[in-house]
């Protein structure tokens, strides 16, 4: 924190988002939110309710249905000195503007010698959970993480949503910003069968009104043990640490926050401790981001191991819909997980 | 041979029996449906134009208007009141070298001679760069030749901070600018002198301080990036404008139909350039849909001003970009403009255009040649002659040839003058983060050990 918090709230992930563009569009004239429906209507989401109407249009605005436009204008708002926001509705639609990101933003700084810079924190909700199907539930991380240029940070908490978003906006690096739309009313622990719940009385909920900032670049360690690191992020970080708790493994949870670039030392440090490393996300398997992780534990920590890296993962198919809980790295996976890597 | 049929439902020889909802019709039904009448096979059209190698060329049926006949709207009119103009075609130099008709820009004598110039230095820098990459000194050029209209005309329009998101061959606009030739030279030899630090493929340079943004690689990216820029520039109240340019064969990009809608929706102060010179590498114009249409037509869908120009006119370039300028200043929002041109020469140094088009063509083109025709008009005002031409010219090769000799002190490619290796990880992110200084540090102690 490089500010003294105000006063402290309790938010939900959504409002801590609203929150921390509420604040950094106060602070800083330059900041512009774009998007979809962002506007007038305050977001499918509700994660930009209320800004237009506070900063006027010029600042807020809706619009037309291209990605490739939403990026492409954004990354000219950046070059002339804007810092925008854009909104991509669903992660699952990030992908027209795919060329926009990778060829342009990512490259803008290293391409011209620092001449232009490209600004911008690009948000979009992510991941399953809600039964979206296959285009409203993808983790598309890993395709970001691919490409050297832009940051990719997941909040798993309404605390670390509005402080890595703050961080995220001041930044000038693009950064995506996935956020966990299955978490955005309340913590999920993978029990689809139980009722939902709210962020109230979770430690996470309690936020800061004015500016703070988690730093990029930084872990979490949401519990620490001794038998066992589970590297996770996002949705994955709340299944994980109930099904730690339901079975009372003494497992170190290391909530991510940033994919690039990693906390490596907090990584390094967990599993030379524990000797064991399970990796958990939704995103598909294969060359999805466990594997970079699997192979830095590998090559970081490999007189340490006391057993193969294990990864929990959404499987190598398209999300499906009517059998998203076989499919979602849920409880019933992560504790035969656990069982088999302490059996090691 | 057995049952070929593949549908796996029938056995040879077995009666198949019609199954309601099964998709089988009686004939009545099969007349109804379309089916069983005697209708033509479809065909798919497949662009092809006119000329290959070998076949003479003939333009006399192209529709070429005589100058000076295009009306001229108000810089305020409803893009609804000018659609004409998206067919039609402003000239302004006639046949003998007059500006005739109402876009007559009346420029200045020193103006003229200043673009004329301009002009001819990025013939002659052309000339000497494709040279450098045949003798090895660098690995890729490309010619802008018969279009310095397009890019010099424009600038001298546009105020010098006016933003421009150009494509690869609009070096036209830097030089007009008076971009210090030495520095686009280092950027083409990727040596210690390149700004870019030899990051860039030859000629996608990048210069802040002349307004000229990045070039991109990948086709169109900056289109809806000049949108954006001019959006910002609009909502801040500023007095600057955007102008960008691609070529024809790039407006099928799905970035052109992006940045149309942006500009049409928030009326933004853009000037929206496409360059048509016939060609995309191999591919005529007839693949990006001219067969069908203009390039300016498309402004109308969009509801935006389209203006279609004589691009080997520099006086149409000039009022056009004036107008199109005048228009955003004023908040009229964007204005597409369709410079109808030729490439002369090849796409670039990779490219050999006698396989796909015929040698004949260029020669052929209607629209002449746009350094003699504006040399042809300052001839004919009195304000100019060949001996002073010739003199130019003698003195621009000079300029360019001694550019190219500075610049070669600081290196060409291959030679080992380049900027230090450790360099190739800086400016990825604004602070390099641990994995990129740990791979720095890998390349530096491999090629310690190497004894490098
Ligand atoms: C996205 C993308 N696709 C393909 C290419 C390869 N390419 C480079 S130039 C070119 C032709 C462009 O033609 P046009 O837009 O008409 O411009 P011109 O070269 O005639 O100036 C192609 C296909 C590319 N650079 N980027």
């Amino acid at each position: 924190m490089t500010e003294a918090a105000t006063e402290t709230r309790q938010m939900s992930m959504i409002q801590a988002i609203n929150s921390a563009l509420d604040v950094m569009m106060e602070r800083d004239p330059e900041v512009v939110v774009m998007g979809e429906d962002v506007g007038f209507f305050g977001g499918v989401f509700r994660a930009t309710a209320g800004l237009q109407k506070k900063y006027g249009k010029n600042r807020v605005f809706d619009t037309p249905i291209t990605e490739i436009g939403i990026i492409g204008v954004a990354i000219g708002m950046g070059a002339y000195g804007l810092r925008p926001v854009p909104e991509i509705q669903f992660a699952d639609y990030i992908y027209p503007a795919l060329d926009q990101l990778v060829s342009e933003a990512a490259r803008l700084r290293y391409r011209s010698a620092g001449e232009f810079i490209s600004p911008m924190t690009v948000r979009s909700p992510f991941g399953g959970g809600i039964f979206g199907g296959q285009t409203h539930s993808q983790s598309p991380e890993g395709i970001f993480t691919h490409v050297s240029g832009v940051k990719t940070v997941i909040p798993s908490t309404p605390y670390d949503a509005k402080g890595l978003l703050i961080a995220a906006i001041e930044d000038n690096d693009p950064v995506i910003f996935f956020e966990p739309k299955r978490i955005y009313n309340g913590p999920f622990d993978g029990h689809y069968d139980r009722p939902s719940k709210s962020w109230a009385g979770h430690p996470g909920a309690m936020v800061p009104e004015g500016y703070y900032r988690v730093p990029l670049g930084r872990a979490r360690t949401v519990r620490a043990g001794e038998a066992l690191t589970i590297l996770c992020y996002g949705t994955m970080e709340h299944v994980v640490e109930s099904m730690v708790i339901e079975m009372g493994v003494d497992a170190e949870i290391i909530d991510l926050r940033t994919l690039v670039p990693l906390d490596i030392e907090a990584v390094e440090r967990s599993v030379k401790k524990t000797g064991r490393c399970m990796i958990v996300h939704e995103a598909t398997r294969t060359s999805g981001y466990g594997a970079e992780l699997s192979a830095l534990v590998q090559e970081r920590c490999f007189y340490h191991l006391e057993a193969p890296v294990e990864r929990v993962t959404g499987f190598d198919t398209p999300y499906p819909h009517s059998l998203e809980w076989a499919y979602f790295p849920g409880p019933v996976r992560i504790r035969e997980a656990i069982n088999k890597i302490m059996r090691e | 041979m057995g049952d070929r049929s593949g549908s796996g439902a029938g056995k040879a020889g077995e009666e198949r029996v019609p199954q309601a909802g099964r998709g089988h019709l009686d004939a009545s039904e099969r007349e109804l449906a379309g089916q069983g009448r005697n209708l033509p096979p479809l065909q798919l059209h497949v662009p092809e134009p006119r000329y290959r190698p070998g076949d003479a060329a003939d333009f006399s049926d192209l529709e070429i208007p005589a100058a000076g006949t295009a009306p001229r709207p108000d810089e305020a009119a409803d893009p609804g009141t000018m659609r004409d103009m998206a067919y039609g075609l402003v000239r302004v130099l006639d046949d003998e070298g007059q500006a005739v008709g109402p876009w007559d820009p009346k420029l200045p004598a020193k103006t003229l001679i200043r673009m004329l110039r301009a002009m001819a230095l990025t013939r002659a820098f052309d000339a000497r760069m494709f040279r450098a990459q045949r003798q090895g000194k660098t690995s890729f050029y490309m010619k802008s030749t018969g279009e310095e209209a397009v890019s010099i005309a424009a600038a001298a329009a546009l105020a010098s901070d006016d933003m421009c998101f150009p494509s690869y061959r609009q070096q036209g606009v830097l030089i007009a600018r008076g971009w210090p030739l030495i520095d686009m030279m280092n950027q083409i030899y990727s040596n210690k002198g390149d700004r870019l630090k030899g990051r860039q493929l030859p000629i996608m340079y990048s210069a802040r301080e002349a307004s000229f943004f990045s070039i991109s690689g990948n086709l169109a990216t900056q289109y809806p990036q000049a949108v954006g820029w001019a959006m910002a520039s609009a909502a801040r109240g500023d007095t600057r404008i955007a102008a960008t340019w691609c070529g024809e064969g790039s407006t099928a990009e799905g970035d052109f139909h992006s940045a149309c809608t942006f500009a049409s929706v928030y009326r933004a102060p853009v000037i929206l350039n496409v360059v048509n010179n016939q060609w995309a590498i191999s591919s005529f114009s007839g693949f990006a849909g001219a067969e069908a249409t203009t390039f300016a037509a498309r402004a109308i869908g969009y509801g935006i001003a389209g203006l279609r120009i004589d691009g080997n006119d520099a006086l149409a370039v000039y009022a056009a970009t004036r107008w199109a300028a005048d228009r955003a200043r004023a908040n009229g929002g964007p204005t597409l403009i369709e410079h109808f041109t030729y490439r002369a020469e090849g796409h670039s140094t990779s490219d050999d255009p006698s396989a796909y088009r015929s040698a004949d063509e260029g020669s052929h083109w209607p629209l002449g040649d746009p350094i003699a025709r504006l040399k042809q008009h300052c001839i004919a005002l009195g304000i100019w002659d060949e001996e002073r031409q010739a003199a130019m010219d003698k003195e621009l090769a000079e300029q360019v040839r001694d550019a190219a000799r500075e610049a070669e002190k600081n290196g060409i490619l291959g030679h080992g003058l380049h900027h230090p290796m450790e360099s190739m990880f800086e400016d990825v992110f604004e602070e390099m983060p641990w994995h990129l200084r740990e791979q720095q540090q890998q390349m530096l102690d491999e090629a310690k050990a190497a004894g490098l």
